[in-house]
């Protein structure tokens, strides 16, 4: 955070942001004038039913996509006129991701998932190494660096993801239903890992969940219904399993 | 980045062997194919001009009646040369080392209770030196020999074998039909000729015995000339043509009744005819490799679709187009090469126990390995592009969500 000027600025501000699909009668307005804002230390569950627009939202704020109008500003730098390579940049060198299905590289050990955003990032070999394990400590998979993803459980390469994605040291991260494909025992160990990281670590994190009890582990719920935000509010979390 | 990117292609490579290897295949066979092919044609030419050098090296045959391509019945009509023919090139063209004549005629040759029916070649002492062939043992023939048409010879290794077995013939005195002769000397072998002729099987003997005891003329059948070393044999064939016109009185516009055939000419066009051979036998090879590079694109192309889940967890995580773009693409060039290499390692194995299997010289053309090996690399790039451009296009949000 070095460089940041001392007030609070929002890591992550929408502004009227919409998002639309086609074009004519086939026009599907996904999002319909967002205003969002999430400061550093924040961790925000966005909850909503299928097809509110938490997907599309959560996409925009991950620059994998663009907004159709209104501004993204990503630690105060406008999103929507970055091209395509820019927006990978920002990716690389400042967001992580954890999904619903993990995607780990299969055939391949935790180590060498856990490298892959700093392969990308060009981080030398002993560097990388490192970093990578240091990241499986903190998630609690030390001793299971060889292992590769058909030999971990689900809660295990959760966690390997969770390391690739807090290894490049990301100011957010992202993740979505990353207790989804979990039963209630693995997910309780799964937000403690992130609440872990948000409180110790201080990184900023904003999950997409259907599950109340899931959200209810964070400080922040913004529920999406229409393309809107229904309701944004402050937490006091109730950790179960926990 | 291009390191990282060769580094992300094996552990690619690593993470699916049975997929790596069946994409490889065809250029492996490819590869293969163009080696060995080449390996075996390099092989012949080699021998085929091996075989010519055994003849002599720069060597010139006058022989009588018109070239290839002339009348066959014409040869005989013409009329033969004589020795003041053999003394005037020996005297009258430059760059001369040796001219030796010869005549041929066939006989049988006995010694003991052991008959062989060979070919008698009456020579002069030149002989030797102009085939560039060395005595295994005994002399040449002498000064005096040779102006008397005295009843010595020197025999080849085949008549040696059928007549002696395993003793020394030197010393020994055989048949050769009612002539009765001194062997003096035993050639070295020299094996078969490129013709598939048995150069050992002849008795050599002096010309004027062949003349006088066997054959009844004075003619000269041939004349075997050689040049010196550093001489163009292209324009003494030319002076020993203008020559034996002169001698032989052929009015100018009238066709020779003489051919002077250079042996390297007949050596270049062998070569070069064994030469457009491998060079088809390469070319149907190297069809193979395309058809190996469209291997390549094949599971590519599969391979990208497969993994089209990883390459949105890769732009998620921060790879540019171009990072995936070069991913594939050296993916596709290092299995390509590993292809070549492999083919390279195939074929020169192949080519070897092949060239051993027809007894010719295993010949390794490192040109053609470096070309194969670039081209099978350049297969990759050709036939990886296209996949690749494809993996690189995708939108992450919809990689990401693929099932």
């Amino acid at each position: 955070m070095t460089g940041m000027p001392s007030a609070p600025q929002p890591v992550i501000d929408l502004s009227q942001v919409t998002k639309v699909y086609g074009h004519g009668a086939g026009e599907v307005r996904a999002l319909r004038g967002i205003d969002l804002r999430i400061f550093p230390g924040e961790f925000v569950a966005v909850m909503g039913p299928s097809g509110g627009g938490k997907s599309t939202c959560m996409n925009i704020l991950g620059c994998l996509d663009t907004p159709t109008s209104g501004t993204y500003r990503f630690l105060g730098v406008p999103v929507g006129e970055m091209t395509a390579d820019q927006r990978a940049l920002l990716r690389r060198n400042y967001l992580g991701f954890v999904f619903q299905g993990f995607n780990l590289l299969s055939r391949t050990s935790a180590l060498e998932n856990v490298e892959l955003p700093l392969i990308y990032r060009h981080v030398p070999k002993e560097e990388r190494h490192e970093r990578a394990r240091k990241a499986l400590r903190e998630v609690g998979l030390t001793g299971r660096e060889s292992h590769v993803p058909s030999e971990l459980s689900g809660g295990q390469q959760q966690r390997v993801a969770i390391a690739r994605a807090i290894v490049s040291e990301p100011k957010v991260l992202f993740a979505d239903e990353p207790t989804g494909n979990l039963d209630t025992a693995t997910s309780a160990e799964i937000m403690k890992v992130l609440t872990a990281l948000n409180e110790e670590r201080g990184i900023t994190i904003a999950m997409v969940t259907h599950e109340p009890d899931i959200a209810a582990w964070t400080r922040r719920i913004v529920r999406f219904r229409d393309g809107t935000i229904e309701s944004d509010e402050a937490n006091a979390p109730v950790r179960t399993g926990a | 980045m291009f390191l990282n990117a060769i580094v992300l292609a094996l552990r690619e490579i690593r993470r699916n062997v049975l997929r790596s290897s069946l994409t490889i295949l065809g250029i492996v066979i490819g590869v293969a194919a163009v080696i060995t092919m080449v390996t075996i044609g390099e092989g012949a030419t080699a021998q085929v001009q091996a075989d010519i050098s055994k003849l002599g090296t720069n060597l010139l045959q006058v022989f009588r009646g018109q070239g290839f391509g002339g009348p066959g019945g014409a040869r005989m009509a013409a009329p033969p040369f004589e020795m003041a023919d053999v003394q005037a090139i020996e005297n009258e063209i430059s760059g001369v080392a040796a001219v030796a004549p010869s005549s041929n005629s066939g006989a049988q040759a006995i010694y003991g209770n052991n008959n062989w029916q060979t070919q008698i070649t009456g020579t002069n002492d030149k002989f030797l030196q102009v085939r560039d062939w060395a005595l295994a043992s005994g002399r040449n023939f002498s000064e005096s020999e040779l102006r008397a048409g005295a009843s010595v010879c020197m025999i080849g290794n085949t008549v040696r074998r059928e007549l002696f077995e395993n003793q020394d013939p030197v010393g020994a005195t055989i048949r050769l039909g009612k002539l009765s002769c001194n062997v003096i000397g035993l050639l070295e072998p020299k094996g078969q000729s490129g013709f598939g002729q048995d150069q050992d099987d002849l008795v050599v003997i002096p010309l004027r015995t062949l003349q006088r005891r066997m054959a009844g003329n004075s003619d000269v059948g041939a004349i075997l000339v050689s040049a010196r070393d550093g001489v163009s044999t292209e324009k003494m064939q030319k002076d020993i043509e203008t020559l034996m016109r002169e001698r032989r009185k052929i009015r100018s516009g009238a066709t020779d009744n003489f051919n002077v055939r250079d042996l390297k000419e007949v050596a270049s066009a062998f070569t070069s005819s064994t030469r457009v051979l491998t060079a088809l036998l390469g070319a149907v090879a190297a069809v193979s490799l395309i058809v190996g590079g469209v291997g390549i694109m094949n599971i590519m192309l599969v391979s990208v679709t497969e993994r089209t889940r990883e390459i949105g967890t890769r732009l998620a995580v921060g790879a540019m187009a171009r990072d995936v773009l070069l991913q594939f693409l050296i993916e596709a060039v290092v299995l390509a090469a590993l292809g070549g290499l492999i083919g390279i390692i195939l074929g020169l194995t192949a080519g070897a126990a092949a060239t051993h299997a027809f007894k010719v010289p295993f010949v390794l053309n490192p040109s053609i390995v470096i070309l194969s090996f670039t081209f099978s690399a350049a297969v990759g790039i050709v036939f990886g592009y296209f996949p690749a451009q494809r993996a690189a296009q995708l939108d992450p949000i919809e990689a990401l969500r693929h099932e």
